[in-house]
């Protein structure tokens, strides 16, 4: 956010901007895999006269966590049974999860993949005589679809070919709901609620960060589906290096926030995602622990995690710790362990890996089995490949130091934080999954709030979706909709506020700015307001230091959280005086606005759930471990927007698929 | 690891409707100075190294270097994308190149079936549309 004493956006921002009014049926708010999920299957439901709009604050050809591209599939399910599936997600997320929603995902994540592979993204197969083959050699076995074999590193990762992922995504989302109804450059800001209906949602406001308007969208039904949140705790890299997050830089809680204001219902925002990546670069490691066969040492050369202190530490954490597979959160604490005793830093030990590989493989095997490494990079974090040759850095001959990275928060990784949203109207779903909208139906995927849905990382409960899982959820909630609208065809949606009023809300930093930049010699610094900038450090310091972020080894108490709401409740006071000078300005403003209100609410549970639930991804110090006596639960929020107040409480979880 | 552009080689996409690394920057970085019609990152520290700008731009204007706080100098990483291939040069700060080909797409851009003319039958089912094409029958849990 580095603007310089001027205003340097070449798109400058004006008092009174153009007003653009739209009303459709169906809103996609979003455009990542599972927005771009929802655009492919609208049409295939929607009935002759209905409408739909999908609003991406980015351009869909890279916009979303896949921009830079995939190299794996993390999710297909292929031979397993869905059942394991959810078994797997339960143990990762130390048992509390919507086992609802995970198995009813489970049963058409594969369908998604297979689309990406009848459109042209290229999966590894396995030949005959079991070698590797890419996605353009591979061809020649058929399609998955047809029954040829992937190439696993793990039971459910296939390898792919992935640098376009996004783009061959994107193409046929564009393709299936026409260009003509999408917005790119928009950002949406605010939801609003239905004037006279309580509970309903009505429709959407945002800008064009390409030119002065703002747009007021009416819908009947609308997929909030605009990723986690990233840069909401201090990076391990302040300087230029703050954009090199694990996670998309651009993701700013939109998706929680715009929700929670409107009343609807949050599960698990305590949980949160720190990943062991590559140091610094945050390149992926899990190739190199699943393909490669790598094994991280401690900093004096102890394969760590095969120790029997580590045993015996995973042990505290039974069921979870002992399983086959340790939950990614416990594998962070045994690093964390090491770290915390001096006995780090912990090293990827790729140059034992790969001499072990050398050891059975040919010569052009091995040279395969090189770029197969690099691409792991290349295809996904681009700047670690850079990293390394910087370094110096040939994997065969210097290993590597790997680190868990500041916090993330999301819902379709290795995490589960998002809205609580309704299971499938099936009858194997408990009740309390369900929820009924005012007509007294259910509709999948939709929050407590009537006709809004989510998907991706925006539904709670149920993480390892990843970018298939997030698609195949877009088009689950996207058939949803279309009955929803059928069933509310009558609807005729108005919105809680005057034309006058959004447009006074949408660009209150510019108009701030505008009345006050004269006022001082050097436009960024001004008593009468304060730029994004300033904010997002601010915000990103004192999570870091009272929110359990890397400078305190992940840990927080029950004081430190008190201290640290309170600073959030000034830093909520301080976004009325946000000033943006130009157009990408007028972005960081709503984007710090959405970073507070989320973490507040990543915040708030963490104070309400006293235990440990997630050792390796943060520590309430006042209480330690797992109590569950009291906490084998959901815990829930609820923001109240009447009354600005919030609710937490308890839901209970409830166990469908057997151990 | 921002990305930056050679003052020499970039024309501004002059001649075309949209600036390339504008249109496709997912964080709004790369803008265009009308008065010198060329582009620049505007906000080095928020960009994520994705490569979008360099692996679009018309003119190979468009590098990256390596984040300034942890990445040495000397090095450079460069894609060419083509219709059905990237190729990437790697160079090490010792002067070591290493290149590198992976297949992108198997289709012709522009060819991914949306299924344009598939109609769904039962709204009131949970199958997807190609689900029901497929005749696909939803799997129910062994429950507890």
């Amino acid at each position: 956010m580095a603007l310089p004493n001027k205003v340097l956006g070449e798109l400058k921002a004006v008092k009174d901007p153009e007003v653009e009014e739209r009303e459709v049926d169906i809103l996609i708010v979003g455009g990542g895999m599972a927005a771009t999920g929802a655009a492919f299957e609208a049409k295939k439901w929607m009935s002759e006269g209905q409408t739909v709009l999908m609003v991406d604050k980015a351009s869909l050809e890279r916009s979303g966590a896949v921009a830079q591209g995939l190299s794996a599939i993390n999710t297909y399910i292929g031979e397993n049974a869905i059942e394991d599936y959810v078994r797997m997600v339960r143990n990762d997320l130390m048992g509390i999860v919507r086992e609802d929603l995970i198995y009813d995902l489970g049963n058409h994540i594969d369908d998604s993949v297979h689309l990406f592979e009848e459109w042209g993204l290229p999966m590894w197969k396995l030949s005959e005589d079991g070698k590797n083959m890419d996605g353009k050699k591979g061809l020649k076995m058929g399609t998955l679809k047809s029954g040829a074999t992937p190439v696993r590193t793990g039971k459910w990762q296939i390898m792919i070919n992935g640098e376009s992922y996004k783009r061959i995504v994107a193409e046929a989302a564009k393709l299936a709901i026409g260009d003509e109804n999408i917005l790119e450059r928009v950002f949406i800001v605010e939801v609003l609620l239905e004037a006279n209906k309580e509970n309903q949602i009505a429709g959407a406001v945002g800008f064009s960060v390409r030119e002065n308007k703002v747009y007021i969208i009416k819908c009947k039904t609308m997929l909030v589906a605009c990723g986690g949140a990233v840069n909401i705790y201090q990076p391990r890299s302040v300087g230029e290096g703050m954009g090199r997050a694990w996670y998309p830089v651009w993701n700013a809680g939109s998706t929680y926030t715009m929700c929670m204001k409107v009343g609807a219902e949050l599960t698990m925002m305590e949980n949160r995602f720190t990943p062991a990546r590559f140091k610094d670069g945050y390149g992926p490691v899990g190739a190199w622990f699943l393909l490669f066969k790598a094994k991280a040492l401690n900093g004096l050369g102890e394969a760590f995690a095969f120790s029997d202190a580590a045993k015996a530490e995973l042990e505290k954490y039974a069921p979870y710790g002992t399983a086959a597979v340790t939950p990614t959160c416990l594998r962070n604490h045994l690093m964390l362990v090491e770290m915390k005793e001096g006995r780090g830093p912990i090293i990827m030990d790729t140059v034992t890996a790969l001499a072990d590989l050398a050891a059975k493989l040919d010569k052009k095997e091995l040279k395969h089995l090189e770029s197969e490494a690099w691409e792991d990079f290349l295809d996904m974090t681009c700047g670690q490949a850079n990293l390394w040759c910087a370094q110096n850095c040939e994997p065969e001959k210097k290993n590597s130091e790997i680190m868990p990275t500041e916090p993330y928060l999301l819902g379709s990784h290795s995490g589960c934080c998002g809205l609580w949203v309704s299971g499938p109207d099936l009858d194997w779903v408990p009740d309390a999954y369900k929820i009924k909208a005012a007509n007294g139906k259910v509709y999948n995927r939709m929050t407590t709030v009537d006709g809004l849905f989510s998907s991706g990382d925006g539904v709670g409960g149920s993480g390892h979706k990843f970018s298939s899982g997030s698609h195949a959820e877009g088009r689950m909630a996207m058939k949803a909709m279309v009955r929803f609208a059928r069933d509310n065809a009558d609807f005729a949606p108005a919105l809680s506020m005057s034309k006058e009023e959004i447009v006074d809300l949408v660009y209150k930093p510019v108009r701030t700015y505008l009345e006050h930049c004269a006022y001082t010699t050097a436009v960024d610094i001004n008593p009468n307001y304060l730029k994004p900038e300033g904010m997002a450090f601010r915000l990103m310091k004192a999570t870091h230091e009272y929110g359990a972020g890397t400078a305190t080894f992940y840990q927080t108490s029950s004081k430190n959280l008190e201290i640290v709401m309170d600073l959030l409740q000034v830093m909520r006071e301080d976004c009325e005086k946000l000033a943006a000078g130009d157009l990408h300005e007028l972005m960081r403003c709503w984007e710090i606005f959405h970073r507070i209100w989320t973490v507040e609410s990543h915040l708030r549970h963490i104070q309400f759930r006293k235990e440990t639930r997630y050792p390796g991804f943060y520590y309430q110090s006042d209480y330690p471990g797992q109590d569950d006596a009291n906490w084998f639960c959901f815990t829930n929020s609820k923001y109240d927007p009447k009354a600005a107040k919030w609710e937490m409480m308890k839901r209970d979880y409830i166990k469908i698929i057997p151990d | 690891m921002p990305s930056f552009v050679i003052d020499e080689k970039c024309d501004g996409c002059k001649g075309g409707d949209k600036t390339a690394c504008m249109y496709i920057c997912p964080n709004d970085l790369m803008v265009l100075d009308p008065n010198a019609m060329k582009a620049y990152n505007q906000e080095p520290n928020q960009c994520w190294e994705c490569f979008s700008c360099v692996k679009i731009c018309p003119t190979q204007a468009i590098e990256v270097r390596g984040y300034s706080d942890f990445v040495p100098l000397g090095s450079s990483v460069m894609p060419m994308l083509g219709t059905e291939d990237v190729m990437w040069t790697c160079k090490f700060r010792n002067g070591l190149i290493k290149r590198f080909k992976f297949p992108i797409r198997t289709t012709p851009e522009g060819a991914a079936n949306a299924y344009p003319d598939l109609k769904g039958k039962d709204l009131d089912s949970e199958v997807l549309s190609t689900e029901e094409a497929d005749g696909y029958t939803l799997k129910t849990p062994q429950t507890v």
